[in-house]
């Protein structure tokens, strides 16, 4: 069945849609990631204009989110403080990313900008998670069960000065290693149309140390409102919200992530993890060849709409 | 008053003088004279006809044949080439064209340089290749050619430039009809709907009308207010992702008791 999409302005099949919401379901789901880094290279390999991909994603984004986030504001595993320094420096980052998405869309060079972020930041992580996952199943074999990377406790962000409590971390640090995190977290929600979550989980338990159980809950608190803010941005300068695109993405996307979670169960944690990485590596592959290769078409057609 | 009165002698003078030297002119109808994009648009049919009127019997010296173009709303694009720097591909020069037809579909009872003279061509711009203007552009690029010819053969492998010589059926050198498929990644707006009538390489007549193509009930109300209301519209689809969210979150709570 078709569907005509109004903002996106071409005709796409409705259940392949309902599939690449479903499909990116599943992998959240398995995996505890958004799921937005493999939606958007997604969308834009079935034609849809990658400014529409982008602002679609950052709208379906908020969906899946807020169904995340209910769940641990019941278990009280949300840092409220954290969330919104984390979400000031969300939001900083996040109206520079537009306002560069704006100006690079006008010198038509928004692709390329989207393309290398992608490849950059999915290369980096993919690499060091594979690195992580694999070195923690050749431990395993070797000595049985390992003991849990230690988090960094005195590093040189201790000694930075603003500090503040954080109750529910139980941490008392500076204000400004979380509020650069968002601000890079902003940046990336704008340009690449994800959560950010694959940056900010790693640097809230690595680079802030927080206690594991609060870090899901307080990072999905501020994903919410910094692709609620992108989404309003994209919706203001570049009218590139689908909000069909966006409902047909979530039906998918809500079951999806139910299957996805029940196969998680079965799966072991290192498995898991090595899966993933591969999965962040293949993606990132497939766009760097993209742009290293000699493409088909040398040529493209922009029209310079607003006049 | 008078004016007016005389300006309508005179035209109604000139319409005799026309009729009187064309012996031949043409009468045209359309299946549709809209198109609504509805939610399920996937493209659409249009059968386009028509007959030749004339006073006299049917010339035998030479043939008619029958030219049909639908031309989309014109807009302003840039082509734009890649190059290899630093080792990837990304976009360098660009051609920005000023009004470049959205959509245009030719059809011809035979292939258009055997039945049309390249004055007459240029005059009303019916062949693919006089559709696109280079006015200003030449300053930018030595060859705006490979722009443009980039620019006509990825708008005809996205089957928006059709020629479709030989697609037109002429009967009895009076009565005629084609069909044309409009994509559904076709653009909103007017399109000019001509028919020319030629012998001897030479337009003898031609008519105009529009079909007016356009987004109806909902795919029309999301794209106003996108762009009319855009916080209106972001705020609108917050509260849906939010509130999809919450009804997810919901269902399955239900679900797991």
């Amino acid at each position: 069945m078709q569907i005509y999409l109004p903002i996106a302005e071409v005709s796409v099949n409705t259940y392949l849609l309902l599939g690449i919401g479903g499909l990116v379901g599943v992998l959240s789901g398995m995996f505890g990631v958004g799921g937005g880094f493999l939606m958007t290279p997604l969308l834009f390999f079935i034609g849809i204009p990658p400014a529409v991909a982008v602002a679609t994603g950052a709208n379906q984004i908020v969906a899946s989110s807020f169904s995340g986030v209910l769940a641990h504001f019941r278990r009280k595993t949300v840092d409220l403080r954290m969330g919104t320094v984390l979400l000031a420096g969300g939001i900083l980052g996040a109206a520079f990313g537009v306002q560069v998405f704006a100006a690079l869309k006008a010198m038509g060079q928004v692709d390329l900008l989207v393309t290398l972020f992608y490849v950059v930041f999915l290369g980096i992580v993919g690499a060091l998670m594979f690195i992580e996952a694999l070195g923690a199943i050749l431990r395993a074999r070797r000595s049985g069960p390992h003991t849990p990377a230690r988090r960094a406790r005195h590093s040189r962000i201790h000694s930075l000065p603003l500090k503040m409590k954080f109750r529910t971390s139980g941490l008392y640090i500076s204000v400004i290693p979380p509020f650069l995190v968002g601000i890079l977290v902003g940046i990336l929600s704008a340009i690449m149309g994800v959560g950010g979550g694959f940056i900010m989980v790693p640097a809230m338990i690595y680079l802030l140390g927080m206690p594991t159980k609060v870090v899901i809950g307080t990072s999905l608190f501020q994903i919410i409102f910094v692709s609620g803010f992108s989404t309003m941005m994209h919706a203001g300068t570049t009218h590139s919200v689908d909000v069909v695109l966006a409902v047909l993405l979530l039906v998918g996307g809500v079951l999806g992530a139910q299957l996805g979670t029940r196969i998680g169960v079965k799966l072991k944690a290192e498995q898991l993890r090595i899966l993933l990485a591969a999965l962040v590596l293949a993606v990132c592959f497939k766009l760097a060849l993209d742009l290293l290769l000699r493409p088909a078409e040398l040529y493209s057609i922009a029209v310079t709409k607003g006049a | 008053m008078r004016q007016r009165a005389r300006v309508l002698v005179c035209s109604l003078g000139a319409v005799l003088l026309f009729a009187a030297a064309h012996a031949e002119t043409v009468v045209l109808g359309l299946s549709q004279h809209e198109v609504a994009i509805t939610t399920d648009f996937r493209g659409s049919h249009l059968w386009i006809f028509g007959a030749v009127r004339r006073e006299a019997p049917i010339p035998t010296d030479s043939d008619l044949d029958v030219i049909i173009t639908v031309t989309g709303p014109a807009l302003p694009v840039d082509v734009r080439r890649k190059e290899r720097r630093f080792g990837i591909w990304v976009n360098a020069e660009s051609v920005h064209l000023s009004r470049v037809p959205s959509f245009y579909a030719v059809a011809s009872t035979k292939p258009l340089s055997d039945v049309l003279s390249a004055t007459e061509d240029l005059r009303h711009h019916i062949s693919v290749g006089r559709l696109v203007h280079t006015v200003g552009a030449a300053e930018v690029t030595s060859d705006v050619e490979s722009f443009t010819s980039a620019l006509e053969r990825i708008r005809t492998r996205e089957g928006l430039f059709q020629s479709q010589e030989g697609a037109v059926a002429f009967d009895e050198d009076t009565l005629f009809s084609t069909s044309l498929a409009l994509p559904s990644n076709i653009v909103e707006g007017a399109y000019a709907t001509r028919i020319f009538l030629v012998r001897d390489r030479k337009v003898v007549d031609w008519a105009e009308t529009e079909i007016d193509v356009h987004k109806v009930g909902l795919e029309r109300w999301l794209y106003t207010l996108a762009h009319r209301q855009p916080l209106v519209y972001g705020a609108m689809s917050l509260v849906i992702a939010i509130a999809a969210g919450w009804l997810a979150s919901a269902v399955f709570r239900i679900f797991r008791r």
